[in-house]
């Protein structure tokens, strides 16, 4: 006695040409590349550390903490290039103020390292970001738009995670205000500044973040982590108000 | 060599009234009288003669039509039709003021022959409303001799005189010697021409086609180029953009037996109506990649703020290579041929053909301790040299800089060099919690011509919310003198 099972229909290929997007989706870089911040409690957090060839979101709590988040999303970029690979700063013409290179090279930055780009318009900027993001050629690219940019919706969020994961780099939009709109983003962020540990004399300290991860893929949100840049070891530290509880001291002697 | 004698300059705001037959004249202002200078055929026909006076030419044509004569405007008109030209041979000369002259040194089996390109010439120029005479010689001088003076006689020794061109006292000289036509001349010795007239027989050696000379040609010759002519003309940009796809590889087929990749390409459509349009690419690096240069060229002309307009569609197409650099041949990897890697500078070239060169920059340090000074931007390719900011220190410049500063209204601070304490900017208060300075920055009073310029105190101060900012006060408290102005001058992270 024999079992015969029907055969098995033959497996039917769609009319006409694959879409692209299905061949971008069959061999993406696995997301085990993680880009390490530094501060261990947040890179558990992140499952490891911020995904590289991702799309990252952020944006500042409030119009005045624009340049803590855009030194966070600088330094995440500079982080997700590597030791060499090129940064390219996409920006849209209309802000006021310009990224200062000596500035960039006081937060640790080689400005040698960013290639800048001024788009006319939000239409440029995104065909612009697309190119770059398509790329494998540069390391990490930060894509700031002014105003609201309405057309950097879910879709072109979409796109810009597929390059991304295509190509290996890593995109970072600095939106310049919340969004309150869906993105396909791997990791959003609030950013707003953080007061900085005081130095001799009442004098700022070293750039204080206050972050909110206020949405990860496969993940739980977290909130209300407070970050310092330590230019000198190129890492994110901890902010501890209080210099005698620092662990080991060794920020005693920056100050 | 062919000479084109344009004789009398169409111009559209004319060419109505001539289509009407009137008589057109166009009138100069020559020692102190309005004189005709330049007469339409209908004017010809009625008996004026240049040289007349405007109202002379009014007692005796009354319905004259007197215009103003443009030199500016028949200088434009004569470089387009030089433009125009490149379609025979690149070697094309204005030849002020109303010729032009080019050299068709083997130029001419595209066109059926000399003559054949000769009447191909006319015949677009008369397509064009402008009457102009044509003649072929060996040398510039021969076919420019030939065009004004070769109206009644093709053969050279039956010129006058006067087409030797020299000075008009040299000429009337040997009209008084009785020598009036070049045949007189031709069979002097040319020691006693030299002699008597200085450079004549020079001229003359060059008339008769003894002793040739270059003509400068408009554009630089570009060493490589490709063109292609159409039967009948293309109407359609992509059909236009594939043929110019074929002319990059041959293009490229050049350049690779030369060793030599290209940094500057121009694209040229000629229209069939004369109308030529260009397109230009540069590139960051020497390169012959056809693939390349028509991703380059598409995505100019998709930046191009008008569109290219075929009108009746495009007869010739040419690509030059403008600027060309050693680039060696690499073989291919045969392990792994599979995909092209595009590296950065071609990123860098897609960018700023589309955005234009000047919006994608990177940034180069300057020689200067004015802040908004010492750093200027810098071609994509150099890679600069930025000093790292010493170790242990805050950072002591801003993320961000506002050029011009930005003014701040209601500083609280004491008097005279205090760091602010409270301060209004863009509508809000800011309570200054952490402060240092003041970084003393004086004005580059050797680069003034009154030697002055007000110092800045730098501040970088921190309020409540941790917003930090680098505030400046511009010059000192004066005993007497109006406080000075605080600015906002950067942002910090």
């Amino acid at each position: 006695m024999t079992c015969e099972s029907p055969p098995l229909p033959a497996r039917k290929r769609p009319a006409g040409p694959l879409p692209k997007i299905v061949l971008a989706q069959a061999e993406p870089i696995a997301p085990s590349v993680r880009v390490v911040l530094g501060v261990p409690k947040l890179d558990g957090a992140l499952g490891g550390g911020l995904a590289a060839a991702r799309l990252h979101e952020f944006w500042p709590a409030q119009a005045e903490d624009m340049p803590s988040a855009a030194a966070f999303a600088l330094l995440l970029a500079l982080k997700a290039a590597g030791p060499m690979g090129a940064i390219v700063w996409i920006e849209q013409q209309a802000r006021q103020g310009q990224l200062y290179p000596p500035g960039l090279a006081e937060l640790g930055i080689d400005p040698a390292r960013i290639l800048f780009v001024d788009a006319p318009d939000e239409k440029s900027l995104l065909r612009a970001a697309g190119d770059v993001v398509r790329s494998p050629a540069p390391g990490a690219a930060v894509i700031a738009p002014a105003g609201p940019a309405r057309l950097l919706d879910l879709t072109a969020s979409r796109r810009l995670t597929l390059f991304a994961e295509g190509s290996g780099t890593t995109a970072i939009l600095l939106r310049s205000a919340d969004p309150q709109a869906p993105s396909a983003a791997t990791t959003r962020w609030r950013v707003s500044a953080a007061p900085s540990r005081m130095l001799e004399a009442n004098a700022p300290g070293p750039p204080a973040f206050t972050l909110d991860l206020v949405r990860q893929r496969g993940g739980p949100p977290s909130y209300g982590w407070q970050l310092e840049w330590d230019r000198d070891r190129a890492r994110f530290a901890p902010l501890s108000r209080d210099l005698a509880a620092d662990a080991g001291g060794e920020y005693l002697a920056v100050g | 060599m062919l000479a084109e004698n344009i004789w009398r300059l169409g111009n559209p705001k004319t060419s109505s009234i001539c289509e009407e037959g009137l008589p057109v004249v166009f009138v100069e202002k020559l020692n102190n009288a309005m004189r005709l200078t330049a007469l339409s055929r209908a004017a010809i026909a009625l008996g004026l003669t240049p040289d007349l006076t405007l109202a002379d030419a009014r007692a005796r044509v009354p319905e004259l039509v007197a215009l103003d004569r443009d030199h500016g405007d028949e200088a434009r008109l004569l470089a387009r039709i030089v433009a125009g030209c490149v379609r025979y041979t690149p070697m094309a000369a204005a030849e002020p003021p109303d010729g032009a002259i080019l050299d068709i040194t083997g130029c001419a089996h595209g066109f059926g022959g000399e003559e054949g390109l000769k009447a191909d010439l006319a015949r677009r120029l008369e397509a064009s409303g402008i009457t102009a005479f044509c003649a072929l010689g060996d040398t510039p001088e021969q076919a420019r001799a030939l065009t004004r003076f070769g109206h009644k006689s093709k053969n050279l020794l039956d010129l006058p005189v006067e087409a030797i061109e020299a000075d008009p006292a040299v000429t009337l000289a040997l009209r008084r010697a009785g020598l009036k036509r070049i045949g007189d001349l031709a069979s002097r010795p040319r020691k006693m021409l030299a002699a008597r007239f200085g450079d004549l027989a020079i001229r003359l050696g060059r008339v008769l086609g003894e002793q040739d000379r270059h003509i400068s040609p408009e554009r630089p010759l570009s060493p490589v180029f490709a063109l292609r002519r159409f039967a009948e003309p293309i109407a359609r940009i992509e059909d236009a953009l594939a043929c110019l796809e074929d002319l990059g590889r041959d293009a490229a087929q050049t350049l690779l037996e030369r060793h030599q990749g290209g940094r500057r390409f121009i694209a040229r459509f000629f229209r069939s109506d004369g109308a030529i349009v260009g397109v230009e690419i540069g590139t960051g690096r020497p390169t012959r990649d056809p693939a390349l240069l028509i991703r380059l060229f598409r995505e100019r002309v998709d930046a191009l703020s008008d569109p290219i307009d075929p009108g009746f569609g495009f007869d010739m197409i040419r690509l030059d290579v403008g600027q060309c650099e050693a680039l060696t041949a690499r073989q291919d990897d045969h392990l792994a041929p599979s995909r092209h890697e595009e590296d950065l500078a071609e990123l860098v070239d897609r960018l700023s053909v589309r955005l234009g060169a000047r919006r994608v920059h990177r940034a180069q340090p300057e020689n200067s301790h004015i802040p908004e000074c010492a750093a200027s931007p810098c071609a994509p390719s150099r890679l600069p040299v930025w000093e790292s900011a010493p170790e242990g220190e805050p950072p002591m410049r801003p993320l961000r800089l506002f050029d011009p500063p930005q003014p701040v209204g209601a500083v609280m601070s004491e008097v005279p060099d205090g760091p602010p304490m409270r301060f209004t900017w863009r509508g809000k208060t800011y309570g200054v919690t952490r402060w240092e300075g003041p970084e003393r920055i004086a004005a580059e009073w050797w680069r003034r011509r009154d030697r002055g310029g007000r110092p800045r105190d730098y501040y970088r101060v921190e309020d409540e919310a941790g917003h930090r900012f680098w505030l400046f006060r511009h010059g000192l408290h004066e005993a007497g003198g109006t406080p000075p102005d605080w600015y906002v001058h950067g942002l910090f992270a």
